[in-house]
C-alpha cells in the first residue's frame, strides 16, 4: 500500500512539474525560437492531412514553390523554401506557428481546411505574412487565394456531354462543401448547356482520402451505365481511376471515362488490356496551384503583398484550364470547348458556383 | 530482480530499442540520427511555445488511455473510444454553442455532457455484452463509424446552416487559459490537462480503493467465480463500459472545448482513440503509467512535426519509431525472458 501512495505521489509530482516547467521557461523565450537571422526572402507551406506527394493540390503548390525557389536562386531549407506536412487537423496551428517561429517570410496554408486556424495565428502573429489557398480569411497580414473551379468544371463538363453516349454522367466529389459544390454545378451547368438530355449522378464519399469508397461508388455508377466520371476528391479518386481500369482491363471495347481533376491525371488512366495500352482519362480539369502559389510568392518579395485581400484565378490568367493532354478527346469536343471559353471570357454566361444560382438556370 | 522494478524497467527498455532501432533507420536511410532526435527535443521542450503544444496533445492522449486501461483492466476490451470521443466532442461542443449560462455553469456542463455523450455511446456495447453475450470489440468497432457518419450528419444538418463546422463554443464554455497561453507564447495549452490528471486520480482511486472497483476487477478475472460470490456481473460489465465511455467522451470534449472550440466534419477518425490503446499498453494500464505513456506519445508527436523542417528526416520515420515501441512492448515476453537469463547468469 506504502509503494502506492508513493505512485500516487510520483504523479503528482510530475503533473505539478510538468505545469511550473512551463512557468520556469519565459524567461528565455527569445533565445531559441528565432534562430540565425537570414538575408534571403523565406516562403513555407503547411499542407494539409493530404501531403505533399497526393497527386493533386497540395502536390502542385509544392511545385510552384520549388519552381520559385530556383528562379530565385533559394534552396530548400529553413534559409529557402520549405514545406510542412500536417497529419491530423490539430497540427494545423501548430505547423503555421512553427514556421511563424523559423521566422518564414510568408507562410502558405494548402486547403480551406487551413482557414479557421490561420486565422487564429494570424490575429495572434502580427507582423507575420500568410497566405491561403482555396478559403477567404479576412485579416489583414492573409492573402487569400481563390480558383474559379466552376469556369475549369464547366469546360470539362462540355467535353463529357460531347463525349457521352449513355447520356449519364456522374460526379464523385469529395467532401460536400461550398468549395466541392462550385465543381458540381459548373460540371452540372457545362453538361447541360451542350446536352440538356444528359442526366448527371451525384454522389460524396465523405472523405478525400479514402480510395476505396471512390472505388466503390464508381463501380456501381458504372454498372448503372454511366460512361464519364468526373472526380473532385483529391486523393479518394485514385479509386475512381482503378474502378475505370479494371472494368477498362475485362473488357477494352467497353466506353468508359474518368475526368480528373487538379493536376492532368492522364499518366493515372494508363492501363493494359492484352497487350494493347490504354487511357482511360478523358481530360482532366486542371487548376493551376502553382500559378497562383509563384505568383503571389514573387509579388510578395518584390514588396507587394496583398493582405486582407482576395485574389481570385480563373480562366483569364490560365489558372484553370482542361489538360494539355488532349488525345482522348474529339475535335468536336475540343471546338465546343474553345466556343464556350471565349462565351465566359466575355462575361456572355456567368457559370453558377451555389446549387442556388444553379437552380436558376434554365437548359 | 524484484517483479515491480521488472514491470518498470521492460517500458522503459522497450522504448529505449523503439529509440535505438528508429536511429538505426535513420542511418541506413541517410540521415543523421543525433540531428533528428535532437529536432525532435527541440519540437518537445525546445521552448514555451513547444512545450505548451505537447501538453496540449497528452491531454486527450491520457483520457484515451485511461478509458482503454479501464476497460481493460476489467475484462473488456474498448476499441470503440475512437467513436466514444467524437460523440463526447460534438455534445461538448453543442453544450458550448446552444446555450447561455454564467461560466461557472457552463464550462462543467459542457465537460459533463461529453463524458455522458461518450458514457451513453460506450453503454450500448456494454448492454449488447450483458445481455446477449455480443462480444464488445465487434460492437464498438462498427459504431465508431456509426459515430463518425453521425456526428458529420449532425453537423452539417443539425449543428449549422449546411456548414462544415459549427460555430465556436461560447467563451464561457472554454477550457482555454489565458494564464496558460501567455505562460506558452500563445500555444493551444489550456485546462483540460488538469481534468486528465483528476481522471487519472479518480480512474486509480475506483480500481484500487472501493468494492466496486474490486467487483469490476474480479468480473474481469473471472466471471463465473464472480457470479457464485454474489456479484452482478452484468451490472458490473455495463458500469465499467460506461466509465470507461466517459474518459472517451472527456478527452473528445478536451478537444472540442480546448483545442479548436468547435467542430468540424472529420473525413476519417481522428487516431486518438486508437493511439490510447496503445498509450494503455505501454502504460501497463494503471493510472500512473498512462499518464506517462500519454506524456510520451504526445511528445514523439509533437516533436515529430519539427523533424523535417529542423533536420530533414521525414516524420514517417517518426512513425516507425513509435510502431518499433510498440512493437517492443508487445513482445514484453521476450524482453523479460533475456532479463531473466541475465539476471540468472549475474546469480551464478
Amino acid at each position: 500500500m506504502k509503494k502506492r501512495k508513493f505512485g500516487l505521489a510520483l504523479s503528482l509530482v510530475l503533473a505539478a512539474g510538468t505545469i511550473l516547467g512551463a512557468c520556469g521557461n519565459d524567461n528565455d523565450s527569445e533565445t531559441s525560437g528565432g534562430g540565425s537571422k537570414k538575408d534571403n526572402f523565406t516562403v513555407g507551406m503547411v499542407t494539409d492531412i493530404g501531403g505533399v506527394d497526393d497527386k493533386s493540390f497540395n502536390q502542385s503548390a509544392w511545385e510552384g514553390l520549388q519552381e520559385f525557389g530556383k528562379e530565385n536562386g533559394l534552396e530548400k531549407g529553413k534559409d529557402g523554401y520549405n514545406y510542412v506536412q500536417s497529419k491530423s487537423d490539430a497540427d494545423y496551428t501548430t505547423n503555421l506557428n512553427t514556421l511563424v517561429r523559423n521566422k518564414f517570410d510568408l507562410i502558405y496554408g494548402i486547403g480551406y481546411l487551413l482557414a479557421e486556424p490561420m486565422g487564429k495565428v494570424a490575429d495572434q502573429r502580427k507582423d507575420s505574412n500568410f497566405a491561403i489557398v482555396d478559403a477567404v480569411v479576412e485579416k489583414p497580414n492573409v492573402a487569400s487565394i481563390t480558383f474559379t473551379e466552376q469556369q475549369g468544371s464547366f469546360l470539362v463538363g462540355v467535353i463529357a456531354a460531347k463525349t457521352t453516349k449513355s447520356n449519364k454522367i456522374g460526379f464523385i466529389g469529395g467532401v460536400d462543401g461550398s468549395l466541392i459544390n462550385k465543381f458540381e454545378v459548373g460540371f452540372i451547368a457545362g453538361v447541360k448547356s451542350v446536352n440538356p438530355k444528359a442526366d448527371v449522378k451525384v454522389q460524396y464519399a465523405g472523405s478525400f482520402g479514402a480510395a476505396d469508397k471512390g472505388q466503390a461508388i464508381a463501380s456501381s455508377m458504372y454498372s448503372s451505365g454511366i460512361d464519364i466520371i468526373y472526380h473532385a476528391s483529391g486523393g479518394t479518386g485514385n479509386g475512381v481511376f482503378a474502378a475505370a481500369k479494371e472494368l477498362k482491363k475485362k473488357d477494352p471495347a467497353d466506353n468508359i471515362w474518368v475526368i480528373g481533376v487538379d493536376r492532368d491525371q492522364f499518366e493515372e488512366g494508363n492501363v493494359k488490356a492484352g497487350d494493347k495500352e490504354y487511357n482511360v482519362t478523358l481530360t482532366s480539369m486542371v487548376k493551376r496551384v502553382d500559378i497562383a502559389v509563384k505568383d503571389l510568392a514573387s509579388k510578395t518579395k518584390n514588396g507587394d503583398f496583398p493582405g486582407g485581400k482576395v485574389i481570385e484565378y480563373g480562366l483569364d490568367q490560365n489558372a484553370v484550364a482542361i489538360a494539355d493532354h488532349k488525345e482522348n478527346v474529339s475535335d468536336d469536343a475540343l471546338k465546343a470547348v474553345e466556343e464556350w471559353t471565349g462565351k465566359i471570357k466575355s462575361g456572355e454566361i456567368k457559370v453558377p458556383s451555389t446549387r442556388d444560382e444553379l437552380k436558376t438556370m434554365k437548359f | 530482480m524484484s517483479r515491480k522494478l521488472l514491470n518498470i524497467s521492460i517500458p522503459v527498455i522497450s522504448v529505449l530499442l523503439g529509440l535505438l532501432a528508429g536511429a538505426v533507420i535513420m542511418l541506413v536511410s541517410g540521415y543523421d540520427p543525433i540531428q533528428g532526435y535532437s529536432a525532435m527535443l527541440s519540437g518537445i521542450f525546445g521552448d514555451e511555445y513547444y512545450l505548451g503544444e505537447t501538453v496540449r496533445q497528452i491531454t486527450p492522449y491520457i483520457l484515451a488511455g485511461l478509458a482503454v486501461a479501464f476497460a481493460f483492466r476489467t475484462g473488456l476490451f474498448n476499441i470503440g473510444v475512437e467513436g466514444q470521443l467524437i460523440v463526447g466532442w460534438i455534445a461538448a461542443v453543442w453544450v458550448g454553442t446552444e446555450f447561455d449560462f454564467p461560466k461557472v455553469i457552463h464550462l462543467p456542463l459542457a465537460v459533463l455532457a461529453g463524458a455522458a455523450a461518450g458514457a451513453f455511446w460506450a453503454f450500448i456495447p456494454g448492454l449488447l455484452k450483458a445481455k446477449y453475450r455480443v462480444h464488445e470489440v465487434i460492437v464498438t468497432i462498427m459504431l465508431n463509424y456509426t459515430a463518425l457518419h453521425v456526428t458529420n450528419y449532425l453537423i452539417v444538418n443539425v449543428l449549422s446552416d449546411k456548414q462544415d463546422k459549427t460555430e465556436n463554443i461560447a467563451e464561457t464554455a472554454s477550457l482555454r487559459s489565458v494564464l496558460f497561453e501567455n505562460l506558452t507564447d500563445l500555444s493551444r495549452m489550456h485546462w483540460g490537462i488538469i481534468i486528465a490528471l483528476i481522471c487519472a486520480i479518480f480512474m486509480w482511486f475506483i480500481l484500487e480503493k472501493t468494492t466496486t472497483g474490486f467487483e469490476l476487477k474480479a468480473v474481469g478475472f473471472n466471471q463465473h467465480a464472480s457470479e457464485y460470490a454474489g456479484m452482478s456481473v452484468k451490472r458490473n460489465i455495463i458500469l465499467s463500459m460506461v466509465i470507461s465511455g466517459a474518459f472517451a467522451g472527456l478527452a473528445g470534449a478536451m478537444e472540442g472545448l480546448g483545442t479548436f472550440g468547435y467542430a468540424a466534419i472529420k473525413g476519417g477518425f481522428t487516431g486518438v482513440g486508437f493511439d490510447g490503446i496503445a498509450v494503455a499498453l505501454l502504460g501497463g494500464n494503471a493510472a500512473i503509467g498512462v499518464v506517462l505513456a500519454a506524456a510520451l506519445f504526445g511528445g514523439l508527436k509533437n516533436g515529430a512535426l519539427n523533424m523535417p523542417l529542423e533536420a530533414g528526416v521525414p516524420n514517417e520515420i517518426v512513425d516507425i519509431v513509435i510502431a518499433l515501441i510498440i512493437f517492443f512492448v508487445a513482445s514484453s515476453y521476450f524482453i523479460r525472458w533475456i532479463i531473466s537469463r541475465l539476471s540468472k547468469k549475474g546469480a551464478k
